[in-house]
């Protein structure tokens, strides 16, 4: 199956009048996986919240396609159930909803009335994912993010992922709180994704996360606009020698934009 | 000056009606005392809520039911609420003020389980009835409406489980107001003597939307030295029934009494639970769940009440608040001079779903004593808008992220029910109720 398109044009967000995103272009294909950097404060989890359709960013210019159809006019769901699939910096907790009647119940949404999934089917393929991803079987009766540790949420968050097959997975800051084992783990069941049904867009400001997922694409972020595009060799070069040789060429002060922090 | 309340029923009726029903003399003549005290006892006084125009005096007190010759013949109002492939081996049914169906396992009635009608139970069990009948939990005089209450009963249940009986399998009952203006004046009076354990649930529940009626429903459970008691219910009269709801406990030495309730009527409630831990090492969980619609007004007040040494009370209410509906949620812990090495604890909280709807949670601890412990919690909140984003973020629908999210809510208490089919019978409730 060939992949799905997500296109980003000219994308302006704000956020309580503040203009946090001044222009986004990107494009994700299935089969590619690109990495968004940059310094804090610059955009890029606005980005992956303003494609899913968080509440509290207002698009103000620009558009958001996949596969020609027109993302901004989706409801949150809609977009979820259309391929997009987001995992969150900071996962909500929802108390008394078991992590598996929640993962059942985004199942079935994406199934559809009278296609819902058989319940041994259900519980084989979510043993199978607990297991790729090296968590405790007991997780899927805990309620849902409820007391679980960071590295425990963003495991999670990697459980819907391999259990919903998205067409296009936003991952925001999947790194941060994961210990080194722990990052592993959660690599390998991502680069375990890659097919050419699959796009991932990956945000991080650490470059620790490219050495176990490889990008084809990455980009750096700084006030609100992607500024340089490149290879993983681009991720390399940041790493080595940090943002400041872009900011120079690019005659950037302040990489921060509006007043996020 | 004493103003004297008149109510559509008078002493000669109430004679009478104790009279055709062969009552002891004690029954008729506390009934008869009742009545003149009702006359001049004031409404009761629920904190935060004023009941004073809620209709207390139209009604219809006298209705017979027609008794069901088999289970098979439930009517479909009723039936919904049954596993009918696997009914109850303990059950009573009353319709009315009828009892329609009545049936107790054989090994219960070996063992000298008493489980019979309220008014049959006056006259077969008539000392042991009239030894706790409104003696040591609710009192006749405690306002008007206890004492219309006594004087105006008509239906209810007595349990006796005897010393050193433990009974494995749940009794049942449920009340049906099947006539739409008739009144329910129901007592259960739950008696369990030392070291015995019993699991009871009930179901309350009426089909009148538009025409008027009252429910005026005292529960007392007793429970002897070492006695445990779990105790379920599931309210469900409808929007035109007024009601008064009175559960109380009285636990000593070593004794347990646990309430799960399930507050689903639709109309105007007041709903008292209180446990009285009486002796030392008593103690009392209170789980209530409320969904309230409409235009309701409803008051519940829980209350823990250390007597005896080391004691422990816990209260967990949860309520979800949708339409126009008031809801005041009052949780007391008191704690008596003297009742050291007391615990009470207690928690609150109320989801609104409308703009419209009201809720209060009122954590309220008194204590007259040094060396105990008490925590409470409270919350009024409404959904929040981050945890619907990331329901909907796995394409689930806005609607059925509110009804996980509200399920979740209640789920802690809900869990807890004692019997699964009373759980899945208000997991239905709550279902329809916030659809």
């Amino acid at each position: 199956m060939a992949g799905s398109t997500l296109e980003i044009k000219d994308l302006h967000v704000s956020i309580e009048d503040t203009e946090i995103l001044k222009g986004v272009n990107l494009t994700i294909k299935g089969g590619e996986f690109h990495a968004v950097m940059g310094p804090n404060g610059t955009g890029k989890s606005t980005l992956a919240s303003a494609i899913m359709g968080h509440p509290q960013y207002e698009i103000t210019k620009g558009s958001i396609l996949l596969d020609g159809e027109d993302v901004l006019e989706m409801e949150v769901d809609e977009r979820a159930r259309a391929g997009l699939f987001l995992a969150m910096q900071y996962p909500s907790e929802i108390s008394g909803v078991t992590t598996s009647e929640f993962l059942r119940s985004a199942i079935n949404a994406h199934r559809g009335e009278g296609n819902e999934i058989q319940l041994m089917e259900f519980i084989k393929e979510l043993d199978q994912a607990l297991d790729d991803l090296n968590i405790d079987k007991n997780m899927a009766q805990r309620y849902l993010n409820e007391g679980f540790s960071g590295g425990e949420k963003k495991r999670n968050e990697i459980l819907q992922l391999l259990m919903l097959q998205p067409a296009i997975a936003i991952l925001d800051e999947i790194d941060s709180g994961l210990d080194i084992d722990a990052l592993k783990i959660v690599s390998k069941a991502i680069n375990s994704q890659r097919k050419d049904s699959f796009g991932c867009l990956i945000i991080t400001h650490y470059q620790r996360l490219l050495n176990y997922i490889t990008p084809d694409y990455v980009h750096v972020m700084m006030q609100g606009r992607i500024v340089k595009s490149g290879g993983p060799e681009l991720a390399e070069r940041l790493e080595a020698e940090g943002y400041e040789w872009i900011k120079e060429e690019l005659g950037i002060e302040d990489v921060t934009v509006g007043q996020e922090a | 000056m004493t103003v004297v309340t008149k109510f559509p029923y008078d002493k000669d009726y109430i004679e009478k009606f104790s009279t055709e029903r062969n009552e002891p003399d004690w029954m008729k003549n506390l009934r008869l005392e009742a009545y003149q005290q009702a006359e001049v006892l004031d409404l009761p006084k629920p904190d935060k809520t004023n009941i004073n125009r809620w209709n207390f005096t139209n009604f219809k007190h006298g209705a017979e039911g027609e008794a069901f010759s088999s289970i098979d013949d439930l009517p479909k109002e009723l039936a919904e609420h049954f596993d009918l492939d696997n009914v109850p081996e303990n059950l009573i049914i009353q319709r009315n003020q009828t009892v329609a169906y009545a049936t107790m396992s054989e090994e219960l009635k070996e063992k000298g389980v008493i489980f019979t009608d309220i008014l049959t139970a006056c006259k077969e069990h008539s000392d042991l009835v009239e030894k706790y009948f409104m003696k040591d939990a609710v009192k006749v005089d405690e306002h008007r409406l206890t004492a219309l209450h006594a004087a105006l009963l008509n239906g209810g249940v007595f349990v006796y489980v005897p010393k050193n009986v433990q009974i494995k399998e749940p009794i049942q009952t449920v009340f049906w107001q099947e006539d739409p203006e008739s009144a329910l004046f129901n007592h259960v009076l739950v008696v369990a003597d030392e070291n015995s354990e019993l699991t009871y649930v009930e179901n309350y529940l009426s089909n009148n939307e538009d025409e008027e009626t009252v429910s005026n429903i005292v529960t007392e459970v007793i429970a002897l030295d070492n006695a445990k008691v779990s105790f379920g219910a599931v309210d469900n009269f409808a929007p035109g029934t007024t009601s008064y709801i009175n559960r109380r406990g009285v636990a000593y030495n070593y004794a347990t009494i646990d309430w799960a309730l399930g507050q689903m009527n639709e109309g105007n409630t007041v709903s008292e639970n209180v446990t009285d831990l009486v002796g030392n090492h008593a103690t009392t969980n209170l789980r209530t769940v409320t969904v309230g619609r409409g235009k309701q007004v409803q008051n519940f007040t829980a209350i823990t009440h250390h007597i005896g040494l080391h004691t422990d009370g816990i209260i967990s209410q949860r309520g979800v608040m949708k339409g126009q509906t008031t809801s005041i949620f009052n949780a007391i812990g008191k704690i008596e001079k003297g009742a050291s090495k007391a615990n009470a604890e207690q928690e609150s909280r109320i989801l609104m779903l409308s703009g419209d709807a009201r809720g209060d949670a009122n954590p309220i601890l008194l204590i007259d004593e040094d060396d105990v412990t008490a925590g409470h919690a409270a919350s009024v909140g409404r959904i929040d808008e981050m945890q619907i984003f990331y329901l909907m973020s796995r394409g689930i629908t806005r609607k059925d992220a509110e009804r996980l999210i509200i399920h979740g809510f209640l789920e802690p208490v809900v869990a807890e029910l004692p019997i699964e089919a009373v759980k899945q019978q208000l997991q239905h409730l709550i279902e329809r109720k916030i659809d």
